[in-house]
């Protein structure tokens, strides 16, 4: 008997609050486990955001901090530079990162702050109750969208890792999904090299990860999977964007 | 070639019955257990013919709540 898979030392072992099948667990995971794998869990600090994820400092086995709305990147720039040895990353939402928090995600890029992101996009406001956020999808309904996002009226969703792909500093940028095994095995993958990138001192790095919200989706887990991956995924194509030539 | 086979064991009072871990299984044999109900009030998800498991760890990846632990035996 070999064990091949079990609960990861990053992890410590309180119980995830999220819904029943919300991939911030499978995330959450992923990003423990590389943090075990890299062996630097002893020195890694992480950055708790505002949205479901709120409670991230209870689950990841290594420092945390806690951050207002939107701003993990600017304390996690501040944590970088005070503890330059240290492995520092922020796990953030969309409803974070990409509305409240765009201007502190783009200078954090553009400053080259050699931290890493983890950008859990589910195209809505999960802890506030499925609200209309920047990435929700054209016709997908919310809360503040009821028959669904207007394009004239709101726009189209905001594609955060080809923006971020356009500012030097971003030394690597990717989107992943976990909407089944293989995926998440590449996702996995992409989080890892992040995670290099800043240990090599490149610079900035950020994975954005399609994640799915059954609650205000109204859907299943089994079905908002699905969902994700035919409707998603063609509007946010999978993929590297950038990635430099040292960890290639 | 020596079949692959494995063990997969269900931490069921964490599991929240999400179903993601069933439709993971590529020998299907992961189903909810509608006879029981968990600490938290949920039918957790459990394995029939445990002989048929190969080990892939397919179910514990997909898993969001670290439910799922496997082995693989390892045959001489």
């Amino acid at each position: 008997m070999a064990k091949v898979f079990e609960r990861t030392k990053g992890l410590t072992d309180k119980p995830f609050h999220y819904c029943p099948g919300c991939t911030h667990g499978i995330i959450h995971r992923l990003v423990a486990e590389v943090l075990e794998e890299l062996d630097v869990l002893g020195k890694a600090i992480g950055v708790a955001p505002v949205g479901c994820s709120v409670f991230a400092y209870d689950y990841f086995n290594c420092d945390m901090h806690e951050a207002a709305h939107g701003r993990a990147p600017a304390v996690a720039t501040g944590i970088k530079r005070v503890h330059p040895d240290s492995v520092v990353f922020t796990y953030q939402g969309d409803g974070d990162l990409a509305s409240i928090g765009t201007a502190e995600i783009i200078h954090a890029a553009h400053r080259g702050e050699k931290i890493t992101t983890i950008f859990v996009n589910n195209a809505i406001y999960g802890m506030t109750g499925g609200q209309m956020a920047p990435t929700t999808l054209v016709g997908q309904k919310a809360t503040t969208a009821p028959y669904g996002r207007d394009e004239k009226h709101a726009g189209r969703p905001l594609k955060v890792a080809e923006m971020l792909a356009t500012i030097h500093g971003a030394k690597f940028v990717e989107r992943v999904s976990v909407h089944n095994p293989a995926n998440i095995r590449k996702a996995k993958k992409a989080i890892k090299k992040a995670f290099e990138v800043q240990l090599a001192g490149e610079g900035f790095g950020i994975v954005e990860v399609l994640s799915t919200c059954p609650t205000n989706w109204g859907l299943t887990p089994v079905e908002a999977l699905k969902w994700l991956e035919e409707n998603m995924i063609p509007y946010y194509p999978l993929g590297n964007f950038r990635t430099p030539e040292e960890v290639k | 070639m020596a079949k692959a086979r494995g063990k997969v064991t269900f931490k069921e009072d964490l599991c929240k019955g999400c179903e993601l871990c069933t439709t993971a299984c590529p020998v299907n044999i992961v189903v909810m257990n509608k006879e029981k109900i968990n600490i938290k009030g949920y039918h957790p998800a459990t394995v029939i013919e445990m002989d048929k498991c190969i080990g892939c760890g397919n179910c514990a990846t997909i898993c969001p709540d670290v439910v799922i632990e496997v082995e693989r035996i390892i045959e001489e």
